[in-house]
């Protein structure tokens, strides 16, 4: 579907995208992962025509899209990070441009920007000037742009970025549901935001490729940090002489101490993070202490780029 | 193409640009057909139109200042490039919609010479001579001033540089004959003129080194002219400029020539400015 093939681009004597190769299938939800500045944006404007590149191809079902830009483009459907909306008029007027620039007329232009109104949800504004939306409508009236002439991919440059909590979880639900008959790529710095809408997920940095997997065997992947959190009902000595003891801890810190109550950081070795949390639970249960806290440090995405990115430079 | 255009189109009726624009020109020679042809009672509808090409300076970069500059601000050249329309389309989508709102305000100032003939004797052929070269001259500083709004996102610059250079074009005649003549004179002015080109080249492909041997092998090429027939240099720099002057070829027709020349000259001003915008669009998939 989406053929990414040794992509380069530079700016100047800056490498922004260094040799990236890369291929989606047809369905589902791709997460595009990576921290500001790792080129996720110029590549997404490299796809879809938006920059040139240095070097590298990217076809679109074959079509390649700067030998045949026409039909390449036809099968996109973009959303930048910046929605590019014409302020002065109405969402429908916008719609009707995109939809008559992408080849639609008449009957079936009408049918399409209907559908891509009630698909976003956007039938109540569609008559109000774009400059008096809010930014979550703005970024509906973005998304339905991207949607019309029935493109079979859809790239969306950080959708959810800027929206209230409230807008995010309505974006998200909105791009579960597009993925259900198309591709969508989607690109992020927020992992779990990846996490739980896409089927697969890409992680760039510095330019380059470090992961392509599902988020599960992502997750695998990545030895664990291996930190447990304990909070015990009882003064620091006597919870750190129990933890001490449990088969598996490498070594325990304390964070804070008084008489009632104590937080301490466990730190385990090459063992199963859950395996040596159950310890500790099964420990103050015989003791008869309670434990009002026990949390599993999960992985997060500094610890995944730091692993990833030192596993590259290791790997050279 | 279709779509571009009609949406360019619509915006400018949406704002009051259009408006502005042909009530501009509409005041500008109603107020020279009151002064020539009601007033002093001439018959000759060309002279208004030679007083009403001033208007020019000011109409045609409030025009075009936003067109390709309003874009790059809003970002919605990103829309443009991501659709299946190539950057050729929108160049001639969008100076489609130019000429069109130029034609609307022509179309009614194409009847004025009509009622003056039913008062007297107009002599038609050059009143409507005259306005056709109007609307060349017009269309070609429409030209213009899109690719100046192509070179930056400041509508405001675009504008200003807009009317620095067409009045700078209107007044270069009367400029030329207070230029210096002498051989080395126009020597040092076409270094001036190869120095201005290399820098567009710049701006265009972004590439330094390319300006600068362009730029080397002009300078080199005019040196090896001057050395070897200095005196063709006498009085050149003035020819060059009212040459180059859109404004001069239009009051040709304004003398009753119907100038074959000058349509020719007008349409290469055209197809070239609309070439370096579409360019100067492409580039900026380059930066």
């Amino acid at each position: 579907m989406l053929q990414v093939e040794h992509l380069t681009k530079c700016y100047g004597t800056v490498t922004a995208v260094d040799d990236l190769s890369f291929e989606i299938g047809e369905g589902s939800v791709y997460g595009f992962l990576g921290p500001n500045g790792a080129g996720k944006s110029t590549t997404m404007n490299i796809m879809t025509g938006c920059l040139s590149a240095t070097s590298g191809s990217v076809k679109i079902s074959g079509y390649d899209v700067y030998e045949s830009p026409r039909e390449a483009k036809r099968l996109l459907g973009y959303l930048p990070e910046q929605p590019p909306l014409y302020l002065g008029e109405t969402p429908l007027e916008y719609l009707r441009f995109v939809g008559e620039a992408k080849g639609l007329r008449g009957g079936e232009l009408r049918r399409q920007i209907e559908d891509v109104i009630e698909e976003t949800r956007i039938g109540d504004m569609r008559s109000r000037r774009i400059s008096a939306l809010s930014k979550g409508y703005r970024q509906r009236v973005g998304i339905a742009q991207a949607l019309l002439g029935s493109p079979e991919a859809i790239i969306l440059d950080e959708p959810t970025v800027g929206l209230d909590p409230l807008q995010i979880v309505e974006i998200r639900e909105l791009i579960a549901s597009l993925g259900k008959s198309r591709t969508v790529l989607i690109s992020s710095h927020i992992l779990s935001e990846v996490q739980n809408m896409c089927s697969k997920i890409l992680i760039i940095a510095h330019g380059r490729l470090v992961a392509f997997d599902e988020p599960a065997k992502l997750e695998e992947r990545l030895s664990s940090p291996g930190e447990i959190t304990v909070t015990a009902e009882t003064d620091a000595a006597a919870a750190k002489s129990l933890i001490d003891g449990v088969e598996g801890v490498k070594s325990s810190a304390v964070e804070s101490d008084t008489p009632e109550r104590s937080v301490l950081t466990v730190s385990v070795g090459q063992r199963d993070v859950y395996e040596v949390s159950k310890g500790i639970f099964l420990a103050f249960a015989h003791s008869g202490f309670a434990l009002s806290g026990l949390a599993v440090k999960k992985a997060n995405l500094e610890d995944i780029f730091l692993e990833l990115t030192e596993g590259e430079e290791a790997a050279e | 193409m279709k779509a571009i255009f009609t949406h360019e189109l619509k915006s400018y009726f949406h704002s009051m640009t259009a408006y502005v624009f042909a009530a501009f020109l509409l005041c500008f020679v109603g107020l020279g057909a009151m002064i020539y042809n009601l007033e002093a009672a001439v018959s000759n509808f060309e002279y208004v139109l030679s007083f009403g090409c001033l208007v020019f300076v000011v109409i045609v970069p409030v025009l075009t200042m936003r067109v390709l500059a309003e874009e790059k601000r809003q970002r919605t050249d990103q829309l443009l490039y991501s659709l299946p329309v190539s950057t050729t389309e929108v160049i001639l989508g969008k100076y489609a919609a130019l000429i069109v709102l130029y034609l609307i305000p022509l179309a009614v100032i194409s009847i004025y010479p009509l009622i003056f003939a039913q008062f007297g004797e107009v002599y038609l052929p050059t009143s409507y001579g005259s306005i056709f070269a109007f609307f060349l001259l017009g269309a070609a500083l429409l030209a213009v001033g899109m690719f100046i709004s192509s070179l930056t996102e400041n509508q405001g610059l675009a504008a200003g540089i807009g009317i620095a250079v067409i009045l700078f074009n209107y007044y270069s005649v009367s400029l030329s004959e207070y230029v210096s003549s002498p051989a080395l004179g126009s020597l040092i002015a076409l270094l001036v003129l190869i120095c201005a080109v290399a820098l567009i080249i710049k701006v265009l492909t972004g590439s330094g080194s390319l300006a600068y041997w362009v730029g080397m092998g002009l300078a080199a090429a005019l040196l090896v002219v001057y050395l070897v027939t200095g005196e063709s240099f006498e009085g050149l720099l003035p020819d060059i400029m009212s040459a180059l002057s859109l404004f001069e070829r239009f009051y040709v027709f304004v003398n009753g020539i119907f100038d074959l020349k000058a349509v020719v000259f007008y349409l290469s001003v055209i197809v070239f400015f609309l070439f370096l915008s579409v360019q100067s669009l492409e580039k900026r998939r380059y930066n």
